[in-house]
């Protein structure tokens, strides 16, 4: 579904992902683990499209690209990704004045759902996320806490029917319940969906139960397995894999 | 046949009956520059009391006498001798859609403005179904003695109260523009509201299509007299256009005791256009005056609406909008004279600019000896959209009082590309994230405004955004 190839990336001249290569496949469930500074952001803006983020292709090697569903999409728009079904939850969700959030659903959705429709959706969603309704009709994310946006990026998922979902540390500042309805609900909703879940810690696995791990250092995938390497990450340290 | 409004309707789906406008389409001029006997003829057009013609003519002195004002953008291209003075506006007249400007049309077209409307605000049509609805407004009103005019047909049916306040806020001598104004003024609004009459309908200078309310030189007055409450709104978000230059206008807003008047408008003069415009409030005890004032077009605007605040405990807001883009200098703000104790004023500035478009906030917040325990409060930010575009903040403040708490904020922001980013990575195109960043930053102030009038504003405001960044 999702083809990396040699994918090379740079932010202010400095090359931060050297050339992987990897495909995601449709409907299942990626953990990508590492120390910090391993690119683990830098792979889920560059997948998103971020312009900072500068793919690279060096002479005389294979391009540098990355492809979803068959279509090149490397010199996308991150607008055009999420039309094709792209969704980037955040690591630190900004708050936007003045913007809320169905303001924000709606242009996002340019007519394709009625605005009654995304409102009562979100309210339904917000109910099992354990949103507040007054946070709902806030400004986005307007003097919430870290958990209350990290849900607000799940819900926005939800909402838009994204089918790619990068989830950069969506369990970091979160506390136990809400870690707990966040994942509670990523589960229920799961269905052929593809997540790729950037984590430090194994205990949201406990609950998204990853098909693959993937370890990323400097810039490298430099190990891929089951479950059971998170849980080795956890008790021994990145020290132990390299 | 369909009525005009149910074609608006199903054209926009939202009312525009409220935006509208027609520019003057003059079938009687003033030679061209301002003399004496000019202002005299005027005056006698008009049929005026004595008194009047020797305001004009007292003003028309100062006028002369009078420096331009030593701040602000530059105004030396203004050149009063090739100014049109006076002119008589008429009915039927005939005139051709396909003169006006081609952007004139251009946005027309772009808003959506249905054809009629667009004849109608092109001048071309006569039809004025507002009329209808002026008429049967203004019969409501005068059964609680709220008087809502113009100023012209006020200084001869209410001579006397205008004789009352004319001119006793903003004297001639004010400023330059103030006594050009004084000398040749017409048109503009009269309202008077009753001790405690509460008129719960805006009061919409649109309703007065038929007068001489575009005329450049209006001149304003409304008085709320004690524990009354009017609002009243001015001008729209289509675009007037007007082939005249200079539009001069003075206001004048008498709030007494425990009333409370809400002044609201949204300009979007065509940018060939200079906006030097007087506005002053008078307030009483607990008197309760709001400027909103928002400013989109003209090419410069100087505009600092003030409120004197001279009862205890009277309270003023200015709430400001300013966008300028290419060419245009958007030079606004506000003034808060606190003379009495406990007396409050508020002033939330919003200014954005970009292709090159420059905006400041200029203010002036003064409290005087024994305006005990009064408050402050200052907040202007601006969006820089380009680097080509720039942003300027002018606060004054002379606080002669200790007992006085004061708080100022002020920003200037450029509209972020992490903020951007995460808006497309929801699937908004760039241009839809960058007007719902604007919107967003103006929406403190555009949610004070009339539902109708915020609509057409977010419009006119994406309308601008489009094509322009990015």
């Amino acid at each position: 579904m999702l083809k990396l190839t040699n994918l090379i990336v740079s932010i202010d001249d400095k090359t931060i992902l050297n050339g992987i290569n990897f495909t995601f496949e449709k409907g299942k469930t990626y953990a990508i683990m590492g120390p910090n500074g391993s690119g683990k952001s830098t792979l889920a803006y560059a997948l998103m499209g971020h312009p900072a983020y500068q793919i690279l292709n060096p002479k005389s090697e294979i391009r540098s690209s990355i492809e979803l569903n068959g279509q090149d999409i490397t010199e996308m728009e991150p607008n055009e990704r999420a039309q094709e079904g792209m969704f980037l939850s955040f690591q630190t969700p900004l708050s936007l004045s003045g913007v809320k959030v169905y303001q924000l659903l709606q242009l996002a959705m340019n007519g394709k759902k009625d605005p009654l429709q995304i409102r009562k959706e979100a309210q339904a969603y917000a109910k099992e996320l354990g949103i507040s309704e007054e946070l709902l009709n806030r400004p986005l994310n307007e003097g919430a806490s870290g958990g209350e946006r990290k849900k607000m990026e799940v819900l926005q998922a939800a909402v838009l029917e994204k089918q790619l979902l990068i989830f950069d540390e969506v369990d970091t500042g979160v506390d136990v319940d809400a870690l707990k309805s966040i994942s509670t609900f990523l589960t229920k909703y799961k269905r052929d969906k593809t997540y790729i879940v950037i984590t430090h810690y194994n205990r949201i696995l406990h609950y998204l139960k990853p098909d693959q791990v993937l370890v990323m250092i400097n810039g490298n995938i430099s190990k891929i397995g089951g479950p059971e390497l998170a849980k080795q990450i956890e008790d021994e340290g990145y020290e132990s894999i390299k | 046949m369909k009525s005009t409004r149910d074609k608006q309707k199903e054209d926009l789906n939202f009312d525009y009956k409220y935006g509208f406008s027609m520019p003057e389409k003059p079938v009687f001029k003033s030679k061209k520059g301002l003399r004496e006997d000019v202002v005299r003829m005027i005056s006698q057009i008009k049929e005026e009391p004595e008194w009047m013609l020797n305001v004009r003519l007292k003003a028309y002195k100062i006028f002369l006498e009078k420096k331009m004002p030593t701040f602000g953008p530059s105004l030396e291209k203004i050149d009063f001798d090739d100014i049109y003075y006076y002119l008589k506006p008429t009915e039927g007249q005939v005139n051709s859609w396909e003169d006006l400007p081609k952007e004139i049309k251009e946005t027309y077209d772009r808003i959506g403005v249905p054809e009629a409307e667009k004849k109608y605000l092109a001048g071309v049509s006569a039809q004025y179904e507002s009329e209808v609805v002026y008429e049967s407004v203004n019969k409501e009103l005068a059964k609680v003695g709220v008087i809502f005019c113009d100023m012209d047909t006020a200084l001869r049916e209410h001579e006397d109260l205008v004789k009352e306040y004319f001119g006793t806020l903003i004297p001639a001598h004010d400023n330059k523009f103030a006594a050009l104004n004084t000398a040749t003024w017409s048109g503009g609004s009269f309202v008077y509201v009753p001790k405690g009459v509460k008129v719960k309908l805006p009061l919409q200078a649109y309703f007065r299509i038929n007068s001489e309310r575009f005329g450049q030189f209006e001149r304003t007055l409304i008085i709320a007299e004690e524990g009354s409450e009017v609002h009243y709104v001015e001008g729209c978000t289509a675009p007037i256009y007007t082939s005249e230059s200079l539009h001069a206008a003075v206001v004048e807003i008498f709030v007494k005791k425990d009333a409370h008047v809400r002044y609201t408008t949204v300009q979007n003069w065509s940018t060939n256009i200079y906006n030097l415009v007087t506005k002053r409030t008078h307030c009483a005890e607990r008197g309760f005056m709001e400027w909103i004032d928002c400013n989109i077009g003209s090419g410069i605007t100087m505009k600092y609406p003030s409120v004197y605040l001279y009862g205890e405990g009277a309270r003023g807001e200015v709430l400001s909008i300013a966008f300028a883009g290419k060419g245009q200098i958007q030079d606004a703000g506000a003034k808060m004279m606190h003379f009495a104790p406990n007396t409050s004023s508020r002033i939330v500035s919003k200014s954005i600019s970009k292709d090159g478009g420059r905006t400041s906030y200029r203010g002036l917040v003064q409290v005087s000896p024994k305006a005990k325990n009064s408050s402050v409060y200052v907040s202007c930010d601006a969006l820089i959209l380009d680097e080509e575009s720039r942003s300027d903040t002018y606060p004054s403040m002379k606080i002669k009082e200790d007992d006085v708490e004061i708080q100022h904020e002020a920003t200037v922001e450029k509209l972020g590309d992490e903020k951007l980013f995460y808006l497309m990575s929801r699937g908004l195109s760039k241009p839809d994230a960058e007007s719902a960043l604007v919107l967003g930053f103006m929406e403190p102030v555009t949610k004070e405004i009339p539902l109708e009038y915020s609509i057409e504003l977010n419009r006119l405001i994406k309308l601008e955004m489009e094509g322009s960044v990015g």
